[in-house]
């Protein structure tokens, strides 16, 4: 009974509100990853080389960093530089550039991917370079890139417990809290777990969803 | 009358070793100049040379009497507009309708209304025969049929001169049929064509002049009477013999 009441007015709201602090991390950093995955991808294959050196380096340090470190950087090093950020914009930075990073390198495999003949053709036409990549290269290469992007917004939803590092208190925080005040380690990571695992079936059932209404003839997701 | 293309002196190199040597070749309206040779000629580099696709190290390109100057983007996007091109593996792309793939050049170059560009797609479609397919992707088409499409795409930026690249080489014989009856057509109205193949009887009954080429080089040009009837000595004629044989194909 003690139990019960414990969870229905301490756990549950906790959690509940770590939940909604979680998603409001995770939506923004994994939209802002995807686009920015699109653009430092696209850059490193396809434009001159300044450029693609830079998100050659934009890539290399962001994957290079542990993130912990990223965020650190982010909350506790900038006010030296006197910019302050919140937690939760501090967090949301650092997981869109971490996830960005990660993101252009599937972006760049599928771009990779996409036969020389598609581009010639397009040119033959009298596509532009700037056409060519925007009508024809990416709606293709996204496709293939589907599933390996997919898989780094799964992982960003984990990692998006770092953020109570940084004092975002989010899922992983509030759980936290509570284990430290009740010593239920087991009971509330337990739940905190399986919350996470909550998110990410959802989320693998949301890009599937995806990835069926983009799916096209030739661009299957599933080879039968 | 001024010539529809005159393409002079053009050279390639690739790694030091000379694709193209001083090609030079002037085509009229409503003529087809249909190149054979053997693999490795030049014929294809020729071909992606005379729009860009390839840049020539040297050589000049006049269309309608008109310097091209490479160097300009947007005149060499004008240009490659007027100026069709079929690929040997067709290059439909693969994530668009054959409708769309007809409509997307009209509406992303010719800045043409979706709606005015789906009728004219529509017309280019029904124009080689395949109606009942716009709406089909690449990868539910046969060979023949991504060709035709890929020759509808190219009808419907109305070029001057359409340049055909071994348009049945990846073709299973059953299919080559169809397309050569839709190039055909194409000739039979009137459009200007330069076509590589190796198919020397479509090469006979439709050019207005055979272009034999060998190692980057033009040896030989004339009229399929000139270069190929059974009694000449042409190098030309001595190709396609070994052709001919090895294809069993009636003479």
């Amino acid at each position: 009974m003690e139990e019960l009441v414990y969870l229905q007015t301490q756990v549950m709201p906790a959690l509940l509100r770590g939940v909604r602090v979680s998603i409001l991390l995770i939506i923004p950093s994994a939209s802002a990853g995807v686009l920015l995955g699109v653009l430092a991808g696209t850059v490193r294959v396809y434009a001159p080389a300044p450029f693609r050196w830079l998100a050659g380096a934009y890539t290399l340090t962001f994957r290079g960093f542990p993130l912990i470190i990223q965020l650190y950087i982010w909350y506790f090093g900038l006010p030296r530089l006197g910019i302050y950020l919140s937690p939760f914009v501090a967090s949301v930075l650092g997981f869109s550039l971490c996830s960005g990073a990660y993101q252009s390198e599937y972006i760049r495999g599928a771009l990779l991917s996409i036969r020389q003949g598609q581009i010639r053709a397009a040119q033959a036409l009298g596509f532009t370079r700037l056409q060519t990549i925007a009508s024809v290269i990416l709606p293709q290469a996204f496709r293939r890139a589907l599933p390996g992007c997919g898989n780094e917004i799964i992982y960003l939803i984990k990692y998006s417990s770092l953020a109570y590092m940084v004092t975002c208190i989010e899922l992983t925080g509030e759980g936290k809290i509570l284990a430290s005040a009740s010593f239920k380690y087991i009971e509330v990571f337990s739940v905190v777990g399986a919350v996470y695992l909550v998110l990410v079936t959802a989320a693998s059932w949301a890009l599937s969803r995806i990835e069926g209404y983009l799916s096209l003839p030739g661009f299957e997701t599933h080879k039968g | 009358m001024t010539p529809v293309l005159e393409i002079a002196h053009i050279t390639k190199r690739f790694d030091g070793k000379t694709v193209l040597d001083d090609v030079s070749l002037t085509i009229d309206k409503g003529e087809i100049k249909v190149i054979i040779g053997p693999s490795g000629a030049g014929k294809s580099t020729f071909l992606q040379s005379i729009n860009f696709l390839v840049k020539p190290d040297s050589g000049t390109i006049h269309l309608n009497g008109l310097p091209v100057n490479p160097k300009d983007k947007k005149a060499l996007y004008g240009y490659r507009q007027q100026v069709g091109m079929i690929f040997q593996d067709f290059n439909l792309f693969d994530h668009l309708t054959a409708r769309a793939n007809v409509e997307i050049g009209l509406v992303r170059v010719r800045g043409m209304k979706k709606a005015e560009a789906r009728k004219r797609a529509e017309a280019e479609l029904d124009r080689v025969g395949l109606s009942e397919h716009m709406k089909k992707y690449p990868a539910e088409l046969s060979g023949g049929q991504k060709q035709r499409v890929s020759i509808a795409r190219a009808l419907a930026m109305d070029p001057q001169v359409m340049l055909l690249d071994e348009p049945t080489s990846a073709l299973d014989p059953e299919l080559i049929g169809e397309v050569h009856a839709v190039i055909s057509g194409l000739g039979k109205a009137g459009m200007t064509m330069i076509i590589a193949t190796h198919q020397i009887g479509f090469a006979r009954a439709l050019a207005s002049e055979i272009v034999f080429m060998e190692r980057g080089r033009i040896l030989e040009q004339g009229s399929p009477q000139k270069l190929l009837s059974p009694d000449c000595t042409t190098r030309a004629r001595e190709f396609c013999s070994q052709i001919l044989d090895a294809n069993g194909e009636d003479r």
